[in-house]
């Protein structure tokens, strides 16, 4: 039997014919018919994912006063109601324990998102920064989330789900009742093109599911194709590309740090920025169709300088894409960088984050 | 012609001295969306058995070995810039390269078409 995890859409994707594959310890889709057709069809239509393994929490305290904020690398009384903002939980030596969209519900209120495969240990750890005084509650089970991505989506959710949808800013978020039931809709994703994510009860999400299905524009997609959008837009995955043993300096993610306040790992961080880092995150261009793949070796003037954490073929590009860890004396941006594994040899360039431009986002 | 097969998954068709070579249909659709296909380069000799050429798809990149020896006389050059030919079509327009065999008896270790069908049946 089994013993992996399941969403609430499980016997949905089986009824469609999905390629179901474990992810962490979830049995997740990961292409429906073709990886390519769906990654297309998100950047040209709109594209459904069934994004329910991730995790939420509900806090409802005082923003200014709780301990949270020693966790967080944002300032969370800063965060406007109905904007949600992206972030980190850090260790002491500044290195990542998860990263994290927190959405500012209202005045004293929050919902926090984080990964699947961490979702225990952040509730875990934000339990121990949060006061008796305070509510924190892992809302994960209920909460079921559809990511709707695609330059068309901002059309088809606002005529045929909500006209409201419309009115929504780029990491903005409002609640909305859906299918008699309160749900909260925001415009963020992780594909590059304009989109949202609709957090709603586990027991309705078949409704909105099939309702989106039924619209002729708009088709399930996978994690595969998932992945390749995400990495032609430079997206860290936790887990590959941002982890324990990697800080927001290393990673290029700087400017998602809130320097005006303290926060567990700021001072490593501090250090690092002063000194210099040992590992810098590059973004590197195939010269050929050829995939960079995970744990390929990276090589620079005959020296071993770094491994790749992500790749993909990319289609907008027609060539291999990646992301790794370099010596950043070799992070310039045209560095040419060798990749080895067995026998395969792929010869890439740094370059450039995002590697994809012309997406929808924020349209 | 004749087409024999082996139990990696891949196709040789044999006429004259001539040996064309591939991947099945069923090796193709485990593989996914194929990217890239490695063409080997004209005059490598290959031995059966050997590292013939890499097919890389959305999933993996994956080594196709030589059915049988012989040495690389063509490859199907259409494969570099629409590598997805062998998605649609493995076992016709999909073929990877023409090889001059040097023993054409190697083709007796191999399976035909029924054998082939019968195979895919027990392991897949």
């Amino acid at each position: 039997m089994s013993t992996f995890k399941k969403t609430p859409l499980f016997e949905e994707h089986q009824k469609l014919h999905a390629q179901m594959a474990p992810f962490g310890s979830w049995e997740m889709p990961i292409q429906y018919e073709s990886i390519l057709a769906e990654h297309k069809h998100c950047r040209e239509a709109v594209s459904v994912f069934d994004i329910c393994h991730m995790g939420e929490f509900y806090f409802q305290g005082d923003l200014q006063k709780t301990r949270l904020n020693q966790l967080t690398s944002m300032e969370l009384s800063k965060i406007p109601e109905g904007r949600c903002k992206y972030g980190f939980f850090l260790s002491e030596k500044g290195t990542i324990h998860d990263d994290c969209i927190i959405y500012r519900l209202s005045n004293n209120e929050l919902m926090i998102v984080v990964n699947s495969e961490t979702t225990e240990m952040d509730f875990a750890l934000l339990k121990a920064f949060s006061g008796t005084e305070e509510t924190l509650q892992d809302i994960s089970y209920e909460t079921a989330k559809l990511d709707i991505q695609g330059p068309l989506s901002r059309d088809i959710l606002s005529e045929r789900l909500e006209k409201k949808i419309a009115e929504l800013p780029y990491f903005g978020f409002q609640k909305m009742e859906l299918f008699g039931v309160q749900a909260i809709v925001s415009r963020t994703g992780y594909t590059g093109e304009l989109g949202y994510e609709i957090y709603l009860h586990r027991d309705k999400i078949f409704e909105l599911w099939n309702l989106l299905l039924s619209q002729k524009e708009v088709k399930p997609a996978g994690l595969g194709a998932r992945d390749i959008l995400r990495l032609e837009m430079g997206y860290c995955l936790y887990g590959s590309d941002i982890d324990e043993k990697t800080t927001p300096i290393e990673a290029g993610l700087g400017v998602f740090l809130d320097w005006n306040k303290e926060f567990l790992g700021k001072q490593a961080l501090l250090t690092q920025k002063k000194h210099g880092v040992t590992q810098a995150r590059v973004g590197f261009k195939s010269l050929s169709r050829r995939a960079p793949r995970s744990h390929y070796q990276i090589f620079a003037d005959g020296m071993d300088v770094g491994q790749v954490t992500s790749g993909a073929f990319s289609p907008m590009l027609s060539s291999g894409i990646g992301m790794g860890y370099v010596n950043p004396e070799f992070s310039q941006i045209g560095t040419r960088l060798l990749l080895k594994q067995d026998n395969i040899e792929i010869e890439t360039e740094v370059t450039e984050l995002p590697f994809y431009k012309g997406g929808s986002l924020r349209k | 012609m004749e087409i024999y097969f082996t139990k990696e998954h891949e196709w040789v068709k044999i006429e004259d001295n001539t040996g064309t070579i591939g991947i099945t249909a069923y090796a193709a659709h485990q593989l996914g969306d194929i990217t890239f296909v490695e063409l080997p380069k004209i005059g490598k000799v290959v031995k059966k058995g050997g590292v013939f050429s890499t097919i890389e798809s959305v999933k993996a990149a994956s080594d196709i070995y030589a059915p049988m020896s012989g040495k690389v006389i063509e490859a199907n050059k259409e494969l570099d810039t629409a590598p997805q030919i062998v998605n649609d079509k493995a076992e016709s327009d999909g073929w990877i390269a023409k090889i001059e065999l040097s023993d054409s008896s190697e083709k007796n270790g191999l399976m035909n078409q029924a054998l082939y069908e019968e195979y895919l049946k027990e392991n897949s």
